[in-house]
């Protein structure tokens, strides 16, 4: 059992947790994600890993509420455990391979887009105490749906919020930001887009011809996460790749988001059934 | 003069189990199986137990179901399996040890894994085994995986006095025996979890949700866990698709993706919060028993389901009694038949799967006829959903993670006969090391390298 340490709503739907798994927490770098169980049973639900403590032996979760399981984690509070939690999945972001000197320096720009923020914070922190400048473009809907903020500004050299309805930060979309700063001649040496698929998309295409190296990390259906059941497959630059265990990070202007897209809504209908506490005919 | 038949085994009604996930076969009671044993000849040169790749002692453990001695059989199984109540169901007997039972020369060979599954489930029923092994000598090794090769590796081992801690990477323990037969061949609570529960009684820690090559490192083992030898069984688990166009459109499933979600997952219950895709007509791509296990779970979960096999009935590499049962349940088989392509909706929804017919040439590499596309033969199966059960391969995950660990040109771990790999004190076998194969003949390797790690240890 993974005993949850610490809880707190971020949000009325988004909550963090420190969540005692000692070995995840030893093993665990930027950019790898984790599998955790809810209940006897709960599905396999992939989500990122916002951080992690080796002395404490915690790994911090974060999860929205988009449906019947995230729901029942977001109901657990301190105290409670996790059946089942497991990682660290997928490969470490690439930088974790370069020499300290090396990262010395070097300019990121990261766009992180609703949860895509908690996955975000690991790279920046990651970067940050390397000595690389490191600036955030992160968005939400409305200004109480924004994470993390104070933590990201501990993490980063400027922060840059974006609502849909301006009421916190630049008005508009993460994209329209980042022309900004593209606008603006602001030089970077990576970019880095955390969020949901369709702002990804979106990020791709606003870089595109920048000549900024862009990064995607992919948010996939999969069960088992350790490239067994393939059914995080994407395609990305005409060839078939598992997100699970090649990924989750891909080179963004490579991926066939529209493909993604489309395959993340293969269980859309089972999903609201569930959602609804209504298993009549489920599967049939 | 032996009866030339064997005893009929009880079986659920085809027409009722094609809509249910208990088991089919109900296996033989004591009458039965006492009836079943006095058909063995108790040969002198017994070619069933060369046969048996863990080589249980068959004549003498049929003798004793004959005497009624239940007990004494279930002992005389025990000691060369781990898992008799699995292999009594899925091993294939009948290229095994009923292949080259006498009695089948004339008529039908002794049921040996019926038998086998009698003396299993009998003792389990009658409280197990009494655990016989040597005192603890407290030297830890670890075993990855806790599928058949590495239980059964962890069992011989626990014997011998070893401290023997397995990592799984799944949430449940038992590998292919949990996420990838069906319950309706392979029953779990009943008969999965109390085999695995009797590796634990002999002193096996299994420590779930461990990914050795990503949680811990077969290096850290060694260095900062104490471990003083690994057996590697990680099991041949990455699903292989055909290339063919449309494979990434929705409704287009791997086997392995389809039976977790049911298996593991127990998505075919309503109580469990994984959901699994149910197309109204179904298309399973192979011949192997995967193909069999995805045909008969998606025939069970409401679907309409045909088989597509390039070659004919004759080289389906599936148990007989897989395909027998397969049929009787009605499920369609198309032989001789490939697919070129899966056809999409418009939407991204698969809609049909074009294929091609086929005949048999000349015999490949494996001396089997390889199969020729007709051209001009393409049609249309109309279709919403296709699983994919063409083989798997391992994992590359542990290789890519431990220096100096040789693997060949596919991804298997190289090992000698007795499952040294290029590392010492690292040995591998099952499916990581020979591609996907077969319950016991992983087992066979786990106890083989069993062996060759008390030898390395005793130096």
């Amino acid at each position: 059992m993974y005993s949850i340490v610490r809880k707190e709503m971020l949000t009325p739907a988004i909550c963090l947790m420190d969540v005692a798994a000692p070995r995840i927490a030893a093993a665990a770098q930027p950019g790898q994600f984790l599998i955790v169980r809810v209940r006897e049973e709960g599905e396999r639900i992939p989500l990122t890993i916002c951080d992690y403590d080796r002395s404490q032996g915690t790994v911090t979760i974060v999860t929205q509420i988009v449906g019947a399981s995230s729901r029942m984690i977001c109901a657990l509070e301190a105290g409670k455990s996790f059946p089942d939690v497991v990682g660290p999945l997928g490969c470490p972001s690439d930088f974790v391979e370069l020499p300290d000197a090396e990262l010395k320096g070097r300019r990121y720009l990261f766009v992180a887009g609703g949860l895509g923020t908690a996955p975000v914070y690991p790279q920046a922190k990651y970067l940050h105490a390397r000595g690389a400048r490191v600036e955030i473009v992160v968005g939400a809907k409305t200004a109480d749906q924004l994470i993390l903020r104070s933590e990201m500004e501990q993490v980063c050299d400027r922060l840059y919020v974006c609502t849909d309805d301006g009421s916190a930060g630049f008005h508009g979309l993460v994209t329209e930001q980042v022309k900004q700063l593209l606008a603006e001649g602001r030089q970077y040496g990576q970019a880095v887009a955390i969020g949901p698929m369709i702002m990804m998309k979106f990020v791709a295409l606003t870089l595109k011809g920048s000549g900024i190296p862009l990064v995607v990390s992919l948010n996939t259906l999969m069960v088992d996460g350790t490239g067994m059941c393939g059914g995080c497959r994407i395609t990305v630059g005409g060839k078939v790749r598992f997100a699970c265990v090649e990924g989750p990070e891909f080179d963004g202007y490579a991926v066939d988001f529209d493909e993604a897209l489309r395959r993340q809504t293969l269980y859309r209908a089972q999903e609201l059934e569930a959602d609804h506490k209504c298993k009549i005919g489920r599967g049939r | 003069m032996a009866q030339l038949n064997r005893v009929p085994v009880r079986e659920q009604d085809p027409k009722v189990r094609a809509r249910n996930f208990e088991e089919v076969c109900y296996g033989y009671d004591e009458a039965e199986a006492v009836l079943e044993a006095s058909r063995c000849l108790n040969c002198r040169n017994p070619r069933c137990v060369q046969q048996c790749p863990v080589g249980i002692r068959i004549p003498l453990f049929i003798a004793q179901v004959k005497a009624g001695k239940f007990a004494e059989a279930a002992r005389t199984v025990a000691r060369d399996s781990s898992l008799p109540a699995v292999c009594g169901r899925v091993c294939p007997q009948e290229t095994q040890c009923e292949g080259s039972c006498v009695l089948g020369v004339k008529g039908e060979a002794v049921a040996i894994g019926k038998l086998e599954r009698f003396v299993a489930d009998w003792s389990r029923a009658h409280g197990g085994v009494p655990v016989e092994k040597a005192p603890s000598n407290g030297i830890k090794v670890a075993v990855v995986g806790s599928g058949p090769s590495g239980l059964a590796c962890a069992s011989d081992l626990a014997k011998l006095g070893y401290a023997v801690t397995v990592f799984e990477v799944l949430h449940k323990a038992g590998g292919v025996l949990q996420y990838g037969i069906p319950e309706f061949r392979l029953p779990k609570e009943r008969v999965v979890e109390p085999e695995i529960d009797s590796v634990r009684a002999l002193g096996v820690t299994i420590e779930t949700n461990v990914v050795v090559g990503r949680t811990v490192t077969i290096d850290e083992l060694f260095d900062r866990e104490g471990f003083k030898a690994v057996f590697i069984g990680s099991g041949a688990g990455l699903p292989r698709f055909m290339g063919i166009p449309g494979e990434s459109l929705n409704g287009v499933f791997s086997a392995n993706e389809f039976l977790t979600r049911s298996n593991l997952m127990r998505a075919f219950d309503p109580s469990s919060d994984t959901p699994i895709f149910v197309g109204r007509r179904v298309a399973v791509v192979g011949g192997g028993n995967v193909a069999m296990d995805a045909a008969r779970t998606a025939l069970r979960l409401g679907s309409e389901v045909t088989v597509v096999y390039r070659r004919t009935e004759k080289e389906l590499p599936a148990r007989a009694e897989e395909v027998h049962h397969a049929i009787e349940e009605g499920i369609d088989f198309r032989m001789l038949t490939n697919p070129v392509a899966v056809l999409g909706d418009g939407n991204g929804w698969v809609r049909a799967l074009r294929c091609i017919r086929m005949e048999l040439g000349e015999p490949d590499a494996s001396g089997r006829r390889s199969p020729v596309p007709i051209a001009g033969s393409e049609f249309e199966l109309p279709v919403d959903e296709v699983i994919m059960a063409l083989g798997t391969s391992p994992n590359p995950l542990i290789a890519k993670t431990t220096e100096g660990l040789e693997t060949e040109r596919h991804g298997c771990i190289v090992a000698d006969e007795s499952g040294a790999t290029s590392r010492p004190g690292v040995f591998a076998g099952g499916d990581a090391v020979t591609g996907a194969a077969t319950v016991i003949l992983a087992m066979g390797a786990g106890r083989r390298a069993a062996k060759a790690i008390d030898a390395y240890l005793r130096g």
